[in-house]
């Protein structure tokens, strides 16, 4: 089958590549960008560990074809720090030791960052509806949901100190 | 801030989790990486006739097809059972042959046929749709109740009617005199769900052949690399041990899946050698559903007699085990000695027999998940202990203190000596934390709302880190059940800690280094941990049942022993001082009550520049040690569970859910809190939601997450989690080991706290919201005769 050129930005660089117009942009960013950090848990869209935002929608990147990237705008977790420093959501995943073996938390934080995006003051219950598409074996949510409920309280001083 | 035993360290491998730099099996790809696609049965039972790969190897990208013939003829040898459990007349348990890829029969959808590989995953894929089977198709077994029937269809040749073995203990005459002695008998029927164990990373195998070496490289999914290597060398005949390196780096989740060697790993290093090409396996979900071993699948009939006291005085068990179409690497140990072992919980029981009955079905095989055998024993025991008291219009948590075990060591009539723990204290803080006392008032509330509250107990008892390896061997494991570290403190003083203990999400790179920064009071970022790889850790026995703190820390414990040794010893030679006057404190190594002091650093580097050590010394500072323990260790726990139904709908909310555990010592409670909440998840999964469907012909019908479901975020409320430490005596840290305890305690709660609801005992696992909603049906039909 012939091959597609794709350009795009992902995490705010220009990039061009050419993939099977049957790839998924989750196989594309693994296999030909080498943004390993989305991960496969399910491959139909169910556990949310490939999550990515395109054009700051929140999106499984197994359930869209990379070709479909073409002039889009892709943000995916390892986008999400700078050289500087780790995002508040990082900092405080790490503080809370809001996850275990690790697989399912790329997408739990860039899921997250969406939400807040949104939603700067969400309550419990959205913040366990909005990450209900986002499934986690290890730890039982609870340090997740804690985690997330502190950094959107964090943001909204720090924007509050700003204004 | 404190780094030691006991501080709330954040975890070191949190900074590459968090941005996205972990390095999974998947995330490895190799020069010249090809790919493998499995060709599985789609039927639960079939003779195979004859396989065409003719149009599979005409497509684009196709380099090999290869089949079971092939396998076997090159010499792999059968899949094991690692562990022998003898029938109650001495008979042998009836092993059926496992072959990596079959050869004649099918025994279970998903049972691998043949193994395409091909230059990318997608054109593997493909042609492994490509395949064409001849299949002649048996009548299948799905269910265990059916595979005693005396016109079942044979599974294996060497297993009449399907029996495995036929195995008890316990004393039955005692048992049944205690019984015929009781004032009251209670007598349940109950069944454990069978689930799927669903770590969130499917399972992943990359085998690379070099020819020039001979050599085989195996970067694989794994709980237990060198269990890995062992199995593959020793008894799969893939390599010998120095000719194949396993490699399991960041591991997504285990839950057991990730205990055995699987066909998948076996073939993918065969075909590397035949095809002299790296192959790489990933696994999709709906693989994951039908090839990860399950777990559970129990049928229970337990009948449990009292005496005017109410004191347990008789307990009689009758369990059946579907163990699926093979018997895995533990299979046979879990229901029997990780099972009928712990059916005495937390109670003075002296007259108790447990009789278990294992079948093969066409179904998936059944091994270790999560609590393995523990959670079957809890849910008969704590099940049996809210009914009894129900029966007997007591307060449940007043029934199980009467009963409770008061003295340590407490030795019970089925093997196990528990060393410690204070059962009416975790009750008591439980109690207090769930406010029992104010539950009668939230119900009276909830009522008036239209809603049906309930609340549920379990208190529970475990047993983690095996051992030891003698006693294990007599019962019949085929591996010693010890583990292996290493400490190498480098010539600067900083510190690697090689473990045969492997982390898949339990932060060992955490604790581990927390009891070295404890013990040597240096920074812990001086401290990193080594684990994973069999060229760098010499031998180890994994992680499962939850073992790596009470075993696996404790090895790396006796070798801190040796070199805390050797660096006294330097220091006195070189501070002229005597042995027992010297300290390790502050990062330093002094002389106690003087001013005379090395850095910590200093001894490091004079081992090793070896100019000034004492006569006869050796150079270097590195010390091995293998701990075996004396005994298990055995985490108890008091879980309360308090729900709200609705009976209009049948849905079942978990209003409040509280652990009271007693794990012996705690390294880092942030990381304990966390393996609770992520059990007790699991455990409210199987008890609300999870279940493994197989229809009558043996075809699954879970094979997604639409179909199976896994708890999500708005299914869960926080958890209140308390902790209370009776430290273990079989272990120099005092450690129980926390990883199972939430599975195992969790389901009974749940299923108690909703039949207290709805006043219908007649409740099995999973509470669907229909499953609810008809035996609120039920009671009400009965209600209205």
């Amino acid at each position: 089958m012939s091959m597609i050129h794709v350009n795009t930005t992902v995490n705010g660089d220009e990039v061009d590549f050419v993939c099977d117009p049957r790839e998924t942009l989750l196989d594309v960013l693994r296999d030909r960008l080498s943004l390993t950090g989305a991960k496969e848990g399910c491959g139909t869209g169910d556990c949310g560990a490939c999550s990515v935002t395109v054009d700051d929608r929140l999106v499984c990147s197994c359930l869209m074809l990379g070709a479909e990237a073409e002039g889009k705008s892709i943000a995916t977790i390892e986008g999400m720090a700078t050289t500087e420093a780790l995002d508040p959501l990082q900092v405080k995943f790490i503080e809370y030791a809001a996850l275990q073996c690790g697989i399912c938390t790329p997408g739990i934080l860039i899921a997250t960052r969406a939400l807040l995006a949104k939603n700067p003051d969400p309550t419990e219950e959205e913040v366990r509806y909005w990450l209900a598409g986002n499934l986690c074996r290890c730890t039982g949510y609870d340090k997740i949901i804690r985690a997330v409920l502190d950094t959107a309280k964090d943001l909204r001083a720090d924007a509050g100190e700003a204004r | 801030m404190s780094t030691g035993i006991g501080a709330r360290v954040k975890r070191k491998e949190d900074k590459r989790f968090t941005t996205g730099k972990g390095k999974y099996t998947d995330d490895i790809r190799n020069d010249n990486q090809a790919y493998a696609a499995f060709v599985r049965s789609t039927h639960a039972h079939a003779n195979i006739k004859g396989i065409d790969a003719s149009a599979a190897l005409a497509m684009d990208g196709v380099i090999e097809v290869l089949d079971g013939h092939q396998l076997t003829g090159d010499g792999i040898g059968n899949i094991i059972c690692g562990w022998a459990v003898t029938s109650k007349d001495g008979s042998p348990m009836n092993m059926g042959a496992w072959s990596a890829l079959a050869t004649s029969k099918a025994r279970y959808v998903g049972d691998a046929i043949a193994v395409v590989i091909a230059e990318t995953q997608a054109q593997a894929r493909i042609a492994a749709e490509a395949v064409v089977v001849d299949y002649e198709e048996l009548p299948a077994i799905a269910h265990v109740m059916k595979a005693m029937a005396e016109d079942a269809p044979n599974i294996h040749e060497n297993a009449p009617g399907n029996l495995i073995y036929d195995w008890e203990l316990g004393d039955e005459a005692l048992a049944d005199a205690g019984l015929a002695s009781a004032t009251h008998i209670t007598t349940l029927d109950l069944t454990n769900n069978r689930l799927s164990p669903n770590p969130m990373e499917p399972r992943v195998a990359i085998a690379t052949y070099d020819d020039a070496e001979e050599h085989y490289t195996l970067h694989t999914t794994s709980q237990n690399p060198h269990v890995a290597r062992l199995l593959l060398s020793a008894f799969y005949q893939v390599a010998p041990e120095n000719k194949l390196r396993v490699i399991a780096p960041d591991v997504g989740g285990g839950f057991g899946a990730k205990i055995y060697v699987y066909p998948e790993e076996i073939t993918c290093l065969w075909a590397s050698m035949r095809t002299n090409r790296s192959i790489k396996w990933t696994s999709d979900r709906s693989e994951a559903f039908l090839t990860d071993a399950h777990g559970r699948d129990h049928v229970t009939t337990a009948k449990m007699g009292f005496d005017d006291n109410h004191k347990i005085v008789g307990f009689k068990v009758d369990t059946v085990a579907n163990l699926g179409a093979y018997m895995s690497l533990f299979s046979s140990s879990v229901p029997t000695y990780l099972y009928a072992t712990l059916l005495s919980g937390q109670y003075n029981i002296q007259n108790l027999h447990c009789n278990v009955r294992t079948y093969y079905t066409n179904t998936v095989p059944v091994d270790a998940y999560r609590g393995a055998g523990r959670p079957e024993a809890t849910y008969v025991m704590e099940r049996m202990m809210e009914t009894a008291a129900r029966e007997l219009d007591m307060d449940p948590a007043e029934l199980r203190r009467i009963n409770f075990i008061q003295t340590f060591p407490h030795q019970t009539p089925m093997l196990m000596a528990y060393d410690a723990g204070d059962f009416p204290k975790i009750l008591e803080m439980a109690q207090d934390a769930a406010d029992i006392a104010g539950f009668a008032a939230r119900k009276t509330e909830a009522a008036g709302r239209g809603k049906l509250r309930g609340i549920g107990y379990s208190t529970f008892i475990e047993a983690c880190g095996l051992a030891p390896s003698q006693a294990a061997g007599s019962l019949g494991a085929g591996v010693g059940l010890w583990e292996s570290a290493e400490v190498r403190v480098n010539p600067v003083g900083s510190i690697e800690i090689l473990t045969g203990s492997h982390s898949h999400g339990q932060g060992h790179e955490t604790t581990f280094a927390q009891i070295v920064a404890d013990r040597f009071d240096i920074p812990i970022e001086s401290v990193s941990i080594v684990h994973g790889d069999t060229d760098k850790v010499q031998f180890g026995m994994g992680t499962y049942g939850s073992r790596s703190a009470p075993v696996g820390m404790s090895a790396v414990v006796k070798a801190m022993d040796k070199v805390e040794a050797k660096v006294k010893k330097i220091a006195a030679h070189t501070l002229e001082a005597a042995e027992e006057d010297i300290v390790i404190e502050g990062g330093q190594v002094k002389v106690a009550g003087t001013d005379k002091a090395m850095g910590w650093h200093e001894v490091g580097l004079a081992a090793y520049i070896a100019h000034n050590l004492p006569e006869g010394m050796e150079p270097g500072l590195k010390e091995t040690a293998f701990f075996d323990p004396v005994n298990f260790s055995f985490p108890s726990g008091a879980f309360i569970c308090e729900v709200e139904v609705d009976p209009d709908t049948g849905v079942t909310e978990i209003i409040k859910f509280t652990a009271a555990d007693d794990f012996g010592t705690i390294i880092n409670p942030m990381i304990v809190e966390g393996q609770v909440h992520g059990g007790v998840t699991q455990g409210i999964g199987q008890a609300l939601l999870e279940q493994v469907v197989y229809d009558d012909d043996g075809q699954l019908l879970t094979g997604s997450y639409m179909d199976y479901t896994m708890p999500r975020a708005a299914d869960i409320p926080f958890f209140d989690v308390s902790h209370h430490e009776t430290p273990s005596p079989n272990n120099p840290l005092g450690v129980k080991g926390c990883g199972e305890a939430g599975a195992i305690g969790s389901p009974p709660a749940v299923i108690n706290a909703i039949t207290d609801a709805i006043g219908n005992n007649n409740l099995a696992m999973p509470a669907t919201p229909q499953a609810v909603w008809r035996a609120i049906q039920a009671t009400k039909s009965v209600a209205a005769e």
